[in-house]
């Protein structure tokens, strides 16, 4: 009977140990230099900032004669923006299909402003993209718990699964498994997409987070995804769903 | 090792070997810090050059080179010159400073082409050169774009 | 702060105090926004890109050089500099960059020193 009784206390403790397990989670800043994260944390030193003027200023700038400028209809973006970038990607009801933030941005160029969308990775797309993306700055990743976002957020984590390229290796192989690691002297981060867009030091400039899966998949010697792809947005999906709490560091450094 | 050998040595274990066609040798670096010097001796002492030991990429190392000095309108540093061994060019920086700065205390990123040796030399009103040599390690990133 | 902007110009943040106490040894810290292209960098053609750099960064205060740079390829992409200056009067600060392609640009700064 005690033997029972000792068995049962021991179960009950482990489950409410890992009811109360801490967050495992780390942010990539917890795994730079000391250097490198004064550089994040400075917004007179974070080469970012820079973009976000550029950003602002664009906000402000009305595409033509007949258009608003963003301003336009939101007003200061420190208000209208607040807490928008923490809750992309999002379903668009007319495309239906889940859009991310860059792409709410050329679809307000397209459908309010009558302008062609920004080019992927051009520098106006990510001055608005960062600028937009700095009013969340400090809020959790709150991703919408909209469920017509569920299949496509499930074919998000199939992707992040799944062995790709020459060197057949899945997002989740390094990033779950092999984090702490090294793969030649970089240390392998947990891979959380929550400081985009942002100043990569090996970029030596600013760049959203699909530049990024794009240099992974490249990486592995797989095709990359399209730009804007469907496949790619869910995936960026996916991982916001994985990023959920964590607070959004945008625009970060990162090495 | 002479680079035929080393071609010879990275065919035979299968990978491709690049040698630049002009190695700098810490000898260059040396050169130019006697041409900064216009000859005369550098010491080393009174610079201090701040730079991580191990940098996780190379492109932008944040550096910082004070030196013991009052910044007086007698005694000042009139310059400071940063010098490396293997990036293609031994020059980094070049700053002028004098009584007006108040302090010899000057920072900046700067780019690394792999780990090599930096040297920060100051310039003093007195003619005298000091100096300072810190050896930096560089990760050099795993994946290219 | 951000600086006042013409669409032509680099962005730059400056860090400069508006008041000191005379006789403060302040901090000056500059951030251009500028490629600096090394001349050595090979495009995904192979071909080598053309040299695009800041050569020379200046700081001057009421016309008095405070802080000067000779910039080489060594220096990051949006070159940043600290330095530090001794306050005695109040005045205007003058921050100068020089580069390849006819690049140059001024910002200014007031200081009041009590």
């Amino acid at each position: 009977m005690k033997r029972w009784a000792a068995a049962i206390a021991m179960v009950a403790a482990c489950l409410s140990a890992i009811a109360q397990t801490p967050d495992a989670r780390r942010s990539g800043f917890d795994d730079m230099s000391p250097q490198t994260q004064a550089m994040q944390r400075d917004d007179m030193q974070n080469p970012a900032m820079l973009t976000v003027q550029d950003g602002a200023a664009l906000w402000e700038r009305a595409p033509s004669a007949s258009a608003k400028a963003c301003s336009g209809c939101h007003g200061a973006a420190a208000t209208s923006m607040r807490g928008v970038a923490a809750r992309y990607p999002a379903f668009d009801k007319s495309l239906k299909r889940p859009i991310d933030l860059s792409q709410r941005i050329n679809l307000c160029r397209e459908r309010h402003q009558q302008s062609t969308p920004f080019a992927a990775e051009s520098p106006e797309l990510l001055a608005v993209e960062s600028y937009v993306a700095l009013q969340s700055r400090g809020l959790p990743i709150a991703p919408p718990a909209d469920p017509k976002l569920r299949a496509a957020r499930a074919r998000g984590e199939a992707l992040y699964r799944q062995r790709i390229g020459q060197l057949d290796l899945s997002c989740a192989q390094c990033h779950d498994e092999r984090a702490g690691g090294r793969l030649g002297g970089s240390l392998i981060p947990q891979g959380h997409a929550n400081g985009y867009p942002l100043y990569r030091l090996e970029w030596q400039a600013l760049g959203s987070l699909q530049r990024r899966l794009r240099n992974c998949m490249t990486g592995v010697r797989a095709e990359p995804l399209a730009y804007g792809s469907p496949e790619i947005v869910e995936l960026e999906l996916y991982l916001a769903w994985r990023d959920r709490g964590m607070k959004l560091e945008a625009p970060a450094v990162r090495p | 090792m002479q680079r035929r050998e080393l071609l010879q040595l990275g065919v035979a274990l299968g990978t491709v070997v690049t040698v630049p066609a002009v190695r700098a040798t810490s000898s260059e670096m040396q050169d130019a810090i006697r041409g900064y010097a216009n000859g005369a001796s550098v010491k080393p002492g009174k610079v201090k050059l701040d730079v991580p030991p191990l940098v996780e990429n190379g492109n932008a190392v944040p550096i910082t080179v004070s030196v013991d000095s009052p910044m007086s309108a007698t005694e000042h540093v009139t310059g400071i010159a940063v010098f490396n061994d293997r990036n293609p060019q031994r020059d980094v920086v070049r700053f002028t400073l004098g009584p007006r700065s108040g302090k010899a205390l000057v920072s900046t990123r700067i780019r690394l082409a792999t780990s090599q040796q930096l040297v920060a030399v100051a310039r003093m009103s007195d003619g005298s050169y000091w100096s300072h040599s810190v050896d930096v390690l560089v990760t050099l990133a795993a994946c290219l774009e | 702060m951000p600086t006042p902007h013409s669409d032509n110009m680099a962005r730059t943040l400056l860090t400069v105090p508006t008041t000191a106490k005379r006789g403060e040894v302040i901090e000056l810290r500059t951030l251009i926004a500028h490629i600096m292209e090394t001349g050595f960098r090979p495009d995904a053609n192979g071909q080598v890109k053309p040299r695009d750099l800041i050569n020379r960064f200046s700081c001057r205060f009421n016309g008095e050089l405070v802080c000067s740079a000779e910039l080489y390829p060594a220096v990051a992409a949006n070159p940043y500099f600290s330095f530090t200056m001794l306050a005695t009067e109040s005045g205007t600060l003058s921050f100068n960059w020089e580069g390849d392609n006819g690049f140059s640009q001024s910002e200014s700064a007031v200081l009041t020193v009590t």
